[in-house]
């Protein structure tokens, strides 16, 4: 029964967040020093095109009228035309959003696989030299910027080893894409059994993926020892030892369930680090993504692209967030059973 | 009173605290330097950067002098990191971009860390419509991802060191305000009775007096780690072309003006100053890590 | 608790045991146990919990007592070697059944843990896995701990929440910790430790937080599942209450020592120490002030005073607050009255100074 008033009530709370994100990005554009007119209309415009910039833009509104505006077209999906495609800046977005979703995926398997073990390892171990070496390892992942990571794994597995395909695009030059159901080279092409495009897609995934996960592995590694760490010292464990469990029950059985789910609390936050990553990786990597999108459209001055791509992003944010939160509210039996 | 002989019953419970003096924390930092390897690591690190920043002038060239004579040179005893495709020393480029990279971190994390505080203790001592207000505008601006924050906010104000200084430091005041303030409430909670006690009602007196150095220890070190996540994202806007563009000597700009030249293996121009992120954001991390842990 | 006479207090031996006697020696002995962790200075550890020395003999209820902080909860905890980081036993033998446990360590540690010595927790249903079923909780221990399969662990487990006064026991077993009252998770607790039959019982401050009303419902429960078992018990509590009512022996304990250890009537009617009078005389003026104004003159002086004499025989020794605090104190347990130990140092200087210090003064008896 309570459980149904706390899921109403974080709903709520999302949907209030997103109001207020779609009214912040409104007032990065419209409110912040400059021209919006001169800014959207891209720089070197003449008089009478910036006249009819800011009449089309219905700058000469009062501010609340121009809100009200922006959010009655945001929330009819109109997020304006790009100027560089000439396409609706939503249809552009959703067009590119596979690309960088199957990216982001694979990244986050592959940084969970990887750094929570090493993390229970470290919580476990705690105050040896595993985990001292773990900590170590995650600070110094954490000072590693992605963009030079980047570049750097291209330069060692693509210009010096040979071993990876040529850094640009999701597929090989020649390759054809699979036939489209979800979007995910990988998976489509798996389900229409098309073999060159598999092993083209898995290719050209490893770098940017090995790339994009090392920015949140760092985080991971720390945030599964912590937790790991808490529930190791928490009243219940230690009970469970004065009972005669073996360690191996209580720390694999009781300890890491109790954790995994105290994860998933902060899976939200590290997936903010994965949505910024992927614009650095996208550029770098030529990977036809939302985040190549934004960089295009920095590059050409593409303000409504950029705001686009920075409203998007948000509401995808918020709206993870509020997912983990849901499914967390529901796994976890304190609340569910409140 | 030495530890030995302290009362165990003082020993085994830890008493309640609301935060740490900057006294304090200056004992803290001297014996981290004398336990701590991880801290001394750290310490040398920045003080090495630090030192590069302020004199490297003085034993490089200049950082925009373009040779046309020595383009795309390998390192060499000349030119210890090499230079890039117009001709210009990569150290002499390393050493200039950290003074900005350096600059732009501390005015962007002590920009966040005094904003963020100063906020964060009125909105906390305050309580009521305006700590309701307040945190709701954290809360927005915690929706979004920070660097995703500043790409917007740089990309509409325009690409300027200044402007990329703002963004950073508007990316990071919710830590800080969301910090100051659950210290500001706690120790609000514990002292507001006894000085409303003993000295009358001067709320604003008590809050700066009193309150408010208790609760800076924590906010002091989360700032520590911010100046090292301050260069990674100033350097990845620059990256991206937003905010400090080429030719200024920037770290970012520096990897990107590299980026091209990777496949026909000229490695030095992305590397170096990349290496030089990772030693700088490495030691503040070092030494952030070791105060948390210490003032814990 | 309702104010007792004190001298009427001291229950009689339970019977019921199956045969274990006092003949066979003590159930427990801790000896010159030392508790303490490493700080900053990795060479000398702080010594937090000094010296103890305590025995519990088979069937008996032994009180120990003490204010917040004293060391009650980590003495007890070195007898399972469950000590919260980073505290740690230093120094020290605890013996049962002729082994140290704190010599033990793996398989063989863990199979003391539950089978010979079980605890029970003060927070109760901070004790317990929230995340589990209580059901699946108790019949996992006793299918660990008495060698049944599964299932009928769980129908075991059903009938011991009933025997354990808890009502609708099914659907309890189906139920997570936070769905239950605090007394509810401490009957739960207790058959945890009742399907485990250990020798030696630990309750610590098994009734702290819970309503007043059901404080003395545990209390009883723990009581008959003593009486029936046949283990010892080891009841820490605050409340001298209790103890009068519970206890059969009890131990004192101030500043991370044992001050006094007498048998419980004996301790209310002649306490020695300056700490326990003290501690005795605040109780009384809180609980039953008409008796405080009563108290027999050579029970209770008029004021605590910090520094009290103690003539054995020949030897005097001075028992004080500032010598049970003070490390480099030489204090040591002695006997005033048999089974009636009380920490004092020598007044004269020329006066041997045991090392161990059950060693040589009374025998062995406590």
């Amino acid at each position: 029964m309570r459980l149904r008033f706390y899921v109403a009530k974080r709903v709520g709370l999302g949907v209030v967040t997103l109001l207020g994100v779609i009214a912040a990005v409104f007032v990065m554009t419209h409110i912040l020093p400059g021209d919006p007119a001169a800014v959207m209309a891209g720089g070197h415009a003449s008089a009478p095109i910036l006249a009819a910039m800011r009449k089309e833009m219905g700058l000469d509104q009062p501010l609340p009228v121009q809100l009200w505006t922006y959010f009655v077209n945001v929330l009819h999906g109109d997020l304006g035309t790009s100027t560089s495609t000439g396409h609706p800046v939503l249809q552009d977005l959703l067009q590119r959003l596979p690309a960088t979703a199957e990216l982001s995926l694979y990244s986050l398997l592959l940084s969970l696989l990887i750094s929570i073990p090493i993390g229970v390892a470290a919580a476990v171990n705690r105050g040896r030299w595993i985990d001292r070496a773990a900590q170590q390892v995650a600070i110094l992942g954490a000072s590693t910027p992605l963009f030079w990571l980047g570049v750097v794994l291209i330069f060692v597995f693509y210009v010096k080893l040979g071993i990876a395909p040529s850094p640009v695009g999701r597929l090989s030059t020649g390759v054809q894409p699979p036939r489209t159901i979800t979007g995910f080279y990988t998976i489509d092409s798996l389900l229409t059994l098309d073999w060159t495009a598999l092993a083209s897609a898995a290719g050209h995934l490893v770098l940017p993926v090995v790339a994009l996960s090392f920015v949140i592995t760092a985080p991971l590694i720390k945030l599964s020892r912590d937790a790991m760490s808490t529930v190791l010292d928490s009243d219940f464990i230690q009970a469970d030892y004065s009972f005669g469990l073996s360690a191996r029950q209580i720390i694999w059985q009781d300890g890491l369930k109790n954790t995994m789910i105290s994860l998933l609390t902060v899976v939200g936050i590290v997936l903010g680090y994965l949505m910024a990553g992927n614009v650095i990786v996208e550029t770098i990597y030529s990977w036809p993504g939302i985040g190549l999108y934004a960089w295009d459209g920095i590059n050409s001055s593409d303000y409504m692209a950029i705001q686009g791509f920075v409203l998007l992003v948000a509401m995808i944010y918020v709206i993870l967030n509020l997912i983990v939160d849901l499914l967390y509210m529901v796994i976890d039996p304190r609340v569910r059973l409140a | 009173m030495s530890l030995t002989s302290m009362p165990p019953e003082m020993a085994i419970e830890q008493p309640a605290r609301a935060g740490l003096p900057f006294r304090r924390i200056g004992t803290a930092v001297g014996r981290l330097t004398r336990r701590s390897p991880g801290f001394l690591v750290g310490l040398v690190l920045i003080l090495c950067i630090v030192f590069l920043a302020l004199f490297g002038r003085f034993f490089t060239g200049d950082p925009l002098l373009l040779n046309p004579d020595v383009i795309l040179q390998a390192p060499s005893l000349g030119h210890p990191m090499g230079t890039d495709a117009f001709g210009r020393d990569v150290f002499a480029r390393v050493v200039a971009a950290s003074q900005l990279d350096l600059m732009i971190a501390f005015f962007a994390a002590s920009i966040a860390f005094a904003g963020g505080a100063i906020v964060g203790a009125v909105t906390g001592f305050s309580r009521g419509w305006v700590d309701d207000l307040v945190m709701r505008l954290v809360d927005i601006l915690q929706a979004f991802p920070a660097f995703i924050l500043a790409v917007g906010l740089t990309a509409m104000l325009g690409n300027t060191v200044r402007n990329v200084v703002i963004a950073v430091a508007v990316a990071y005041s919710p830590y800080f305000i969301r910090l100051v303030r659950s210290q500001m409430i706690t120790a609000r909670e514990a002292e507001y009775a006894r000085a409303a006690r003993c000295i009358g009602n001067r709320p604003w007196r008590i809050m700066t007096h009193h309150l408010l150095p208790n609760c800076l220890g924590p906010a002091v070190v989360q700032g520590t780690l911010c100046l090292g996540w301050a260069i990674l994202d100033a350097a990845g806007l620059s990256f991206l072309g937003l905010g400090i563009r080429p030719p200024t000597a920037e770290w970012g700009v520096q990897v990107a003006e590299g980026t091209q030249y990777i496949n026909s293996g000229q490695w030095w121009i992305s590397v170096f100053p990349g290496l030089m992120i990772v030693i700088a954001v490495f030691g503040f991390n070092l030494i952030g890590d070791r105060l948390r842990r210490a003032v814990e | 608790m309702k104010a007792q006479s004190y001298a009427a207090a001291g229950k009689p031996m339970s019977g019921g045991d199956g045969g274990r006697s006092a003949a066979q020696g003590p159930l427990l002995r801790i000896e010159d146990l030392t508790i303490g962790y490493f700080g900053q200075d990795r060479d000398e550890p702080v010594r937090i919990i000094r010296n103890v020395d305590l025995t519990i003999d088979h069937n008996m209820i032994v009180g120990l007592v003490g204010e917040s902080g004293s060391g009650k909860t980590q003495t007890a905890r070195a007898i399972l070697k469950l000590n919260t980081r980073p505290l740690q036993p230093l120094e020290g033998h605890i013996f049962m059944d002729g082994v140290d446990l704190l010599a033990l360590t793996g398989e063989k540690l863990r199979a003391i843990r539950g089978d010979k010595v079980a605890m029970i927790f003060q927070d109760p249903r901070a004790s317990l896995n929230p995340l589990m079923r209580i059901g699946d909780q108790l019949a996992r221990i006793y299918a660990l701990h008495q060698g049944i399969s599964r299932a009928a662990a769980q129908a075991e487990a059903i009938e011991m929440l009933r025997r354990c006064g808890i009502a609708g026991p099914e659907r309890v077993a189906r139920s997570y910790p936070h769905q239950l009252s605090g007394g509810m998770c401490q009957r739960v607790m207790i058959s945890l430790s009742l399907g485990m039959q250990p020798d030696l019982l630990i309750a610590d401050e098994p009734t702290t937080g819970l309503d007043v009303t059901i404080q003395a419902q545990i209390l009883e429960l723990i009581q008959t599942a003593q009486r029936e078992t046949g283990s010892s018990l080891l009841l820490i509590t605050h409340d001298l209450g209790v103890v009068a009512e519970v206890c059969q022996r009890v131990a004192v304990m101030y500043a991370g020592r044992i001050v006094e250890f007498a048998p419980v009537d004996e301790l209310f009617t002649h306490p020695r120490h300056p700490y326990a009078i003290h501690l005795l005389q605040a109780s009384l003026a809180l609980e039953a002030p008409e008796k405080a104004a009563e108290t027999p003159a050579s029970g209770y002086p008029a004021e605590a005073s910090p520094s009290l004499e103690l003539s054995v025989g020949q030897e005097t020794y001075q028992a004080s607050l500032e010598s049970a605090r003070d490390p480099d104190a030489t204090a040591f347990m002695v006997e005033v009255s048999p089974g009636h130990l009380v920490l004092g140092t020598p007044v004269t200087v020329d006066q041997a100074v045991p090392s161990g210090f059950l060693s040589g003064q009374a025998g062995a008896k406590v």
